[in-house]
């Protein structure tokens, strides 16, 4: 009995850890966005302040604004390009049998892995050559080295787990692939779509090697540049407190989003990864 | 339609079948080219445009009137009239053999322990107790946090003077006075695995427990009747079964972990004891004017890490292909 409840205890309070040591770094730089001046250089462990100043220093000066706009255009633009390539692209890959098809499959996951450094320099000379460099285009483009694999593998697996009836269905009353796809299909995939298109989104929104070295002016920068550059003129003269909030501010919709669509994206994430 | 095709003439019906199949075929095709097209060009043509500037002498100023120098920015050597011989090339370079041993030591470090942690997390997850989406919604909460967002917060409380984890650690008698982790030489390492564990754990958990909720629940129960340790079911049992799952999820991560850049840049700047493949080859390609050094640093981790794929898929027998059902 008493060996029971030390094992229940023993089991909360590592459930408990876990959850202090996820939640404790988010719930420090939001408790730092709140303290301005000499407040900030106070070790608090408890909230002591609720002032706004920080908030407002980053909403109204600077180009933060005009950064976390451009983070909404690029990563909202790559997804509703990778989808529409990968629709068509994983209908073809899961329902139509062809000869190669695993090889194709298996070059699409390769890409997948590929280190983005290996293709840095190809892509800067690419995005020079027309004429994208320090335009919101060049990352665009560059995003979908890694948002269209990982977007074609995930619907492939989930259209091939829809019942073949369906489709015969279709094709005895003559529906051309086409029709197929965008009548019969898309609206059986909306819960794919929204995964994997949430998914996508997070990866561009978080991306930074391109970001940083596709684009070279402020106004053109995304979101995790401005923050990873944005510094002192000396290391003691960091503006944490604005550094915080600009973090809380492109933190808080990415986590309400992934709270609200948890079960998806677990099995979004599972279903890129692991074969079952 | 049945009636159609049971008056028609069975060649004909076959006919129409491989006629169908055909029209599909096209369409497939014609499906593919757009994807296949757009992957050309992001990923197939910048990475041969990458192999191929590490064969020149091009700089970033001047990408064409460059000359093919062959294996030069690999490994070159000159003898000089004493007879001394001097080495050039990255292989010969001693920041790419420390960015390499950086480099393994981060991968190999983070990803063991993030295996471990993410496993002891699914474990708990798996149990069934008051509160576990509580606990599952937490977890997600590093793993959303943007990389950057997670180097700043932390390198906020990992500050020598005001962070709050010096605080802690001197009030729990840990260390004696504060340390500026991300800044010292001997601690930066251990300041980016720190973060990379908190922030990629609960991915790596999330993978696995997925696998753990395919183990049949009746293989715990009948290990229960019969009296077996419950550590002896996990390492006897459960682990064997959640192998091919686990697997695939320490390739990804690792290849992941690999080609870490952004975690570094920003944590720990310019400090060599955390410099990785990745950071040493964009500072050539982009900041020291040596564009085809850089791309050869950046081919060789594409060759390391492509090897590292092969030989681990040959010696795990990983199944990755999504294969034909």
């Amino acid at each position: 009995m008493l060996w029971d409840y030390t094992k229940t205890t023993a089991f909360y309070a590592l459930v408990v850890f876990i959850v202090l040591i996820a939640v404790f770094p988010f719930y420090y730089a939001i408790l730092t966005s709140f303290e301005t001046g000499t407040a900030i250089f106070e070790i608090n462990y408890l909230p002591q302040s609720l002032a706004l100043g920080n908030y407002r220093d980053v909403l109204n000066n600077g180009s933060f604004p005009r950064n976390f706009l451009n983070s909404i255009v690029v990563a909202s633009s790559v997804v509703i390009l990778s989808l529409f390539l990968a629709i068509t692209a994983a209908y073809a890959l899961a329902r139509v049998k062809f000869r190669g098809r695993s090889l194709l499959l298996m070059t699409i996951l390769a890409v997948s892995m590929f280190p983005q450094i290996a293709v840095l320099a190809g892509l800067f000379e690419l995005v020079r050559f027309f004429g994208l460099h320090n335009t919101l285009w060049s990352l665009i483009f560059s995003y979908t080295i890694f948002t269209l694999p990982f977007t074609v593998w995930v619907l492939t697996t989930f259209m091939r787990d829809l019942p073949v009836e369906i489709e015969e269905a279709a094709i005895v009353d003559g529906a051309s692939p086409w029709v197929i796809i965008s009548k019969v299909f898309l609206p059986l995939m909306w819960p794919a779509l929204v995964t994997t298109g949430l998914l996508a989104f997070i990866g561009a929104w978080n991306e930074f090697l391109f970001a940083l070295t596709f684009t070279s002016s402020n106004e053109q920068r995304t979101v995790p540049v401005a923050i990873g550059l944005l510094s002192g003129s000396t290391q003691y003269e960091i503006p944490w407190g604005l550094l915080m909030a600009a973090s809380v501010i492109v933190t808080v919709p990415l986590i309400i989003l992934v709270l609200i669509f948890q079960r998806k994206i677990i099995s979004g994430l599972t279903a890129g990864g692991v074969k079952g | 339609m049945s009636t159609v095709s049971s008056a028609a003439p069975a060649g004909a019906v076959k006919n129409n079948m491989s006629e169908l199949q055909a029209e599909r075929l096209r369409a497939a095709r014609w499906f593919l080219v757009p994807m296949v097209l757009a992957l050309i060009v992001v990923a197939g043509w910048p990475l041969y445009r990458t192999i191929y500037f590490s064969f020149t002498n091009a700089s970033l100023t001047d990408l064409y009137n460059s000359k093919f120098i062959g294996f030069d920015n690999y490994l070159r050597w000159t003898t000089m009239k004493s007879g001394k011989v001097l080495w050039g090339g990255l292989l010969a370079d001693p920041a790419w053999w420390n960015a390499l041993w950086n480099t393994l030591r981060f991968a190999f470090t983070s990803v063991i322990l993030e295996t471990i942690l993410g496993t002891i997390v699914a474990l708990v997850l798996n149990a069934e107790f008051k509160g576990r989406g509580i606990v599952r919604a937490a977890i997600l909460i590093p793993w959303a946090i943007p990389t950057i967002v997670s180097a700043k917060m932390w390198s906020w409380m990992l500050n020598d003077q005001f962070g709050i984890l010096n605080d802690l650690f001197v009030r729990l008698h840990l260390i004696e006075k504060p340390i500026a982790w991300a800044a010292t030489a001997d601690t930066a390492m251990f300041a980016v695995l720190m973060v990379d564990i908190w922030k990629t754990t609960p991915f790596m958990a999330l993978l696995i427990l997925a696998g753990l909720q395919m183990v049949p629940k009746d293989i715990y129960e009948a290990a229960e009747i019969d009296g077996v340790h419950p550590v002896k079911v996990f390492f006897k049992v459960t682990l064997p079964l959640i192998k091919p799952a686990l697997m695939v999820a320490v390739i990804f991560r690792m290849l992941d972990a690999m080609r870490i850049f952004d975690l570094i840049y920003v944590l720990t700047p310019n400090s060599s004891s955390t410099k990785t493949l990745s950071v040493i080859s964009r500072e050539n390609l982009f900041d020291f004017d040596k564009f085809a050094y850089g791309s050869a640093q950046a081919t060789m981790l594409f060759l390391i890490l492509t090897g590292m794929t092969l030989l681990y898929i040959k010696l795990g027998k990983v199944q990755l292909d999504g294969g034909d059902r």
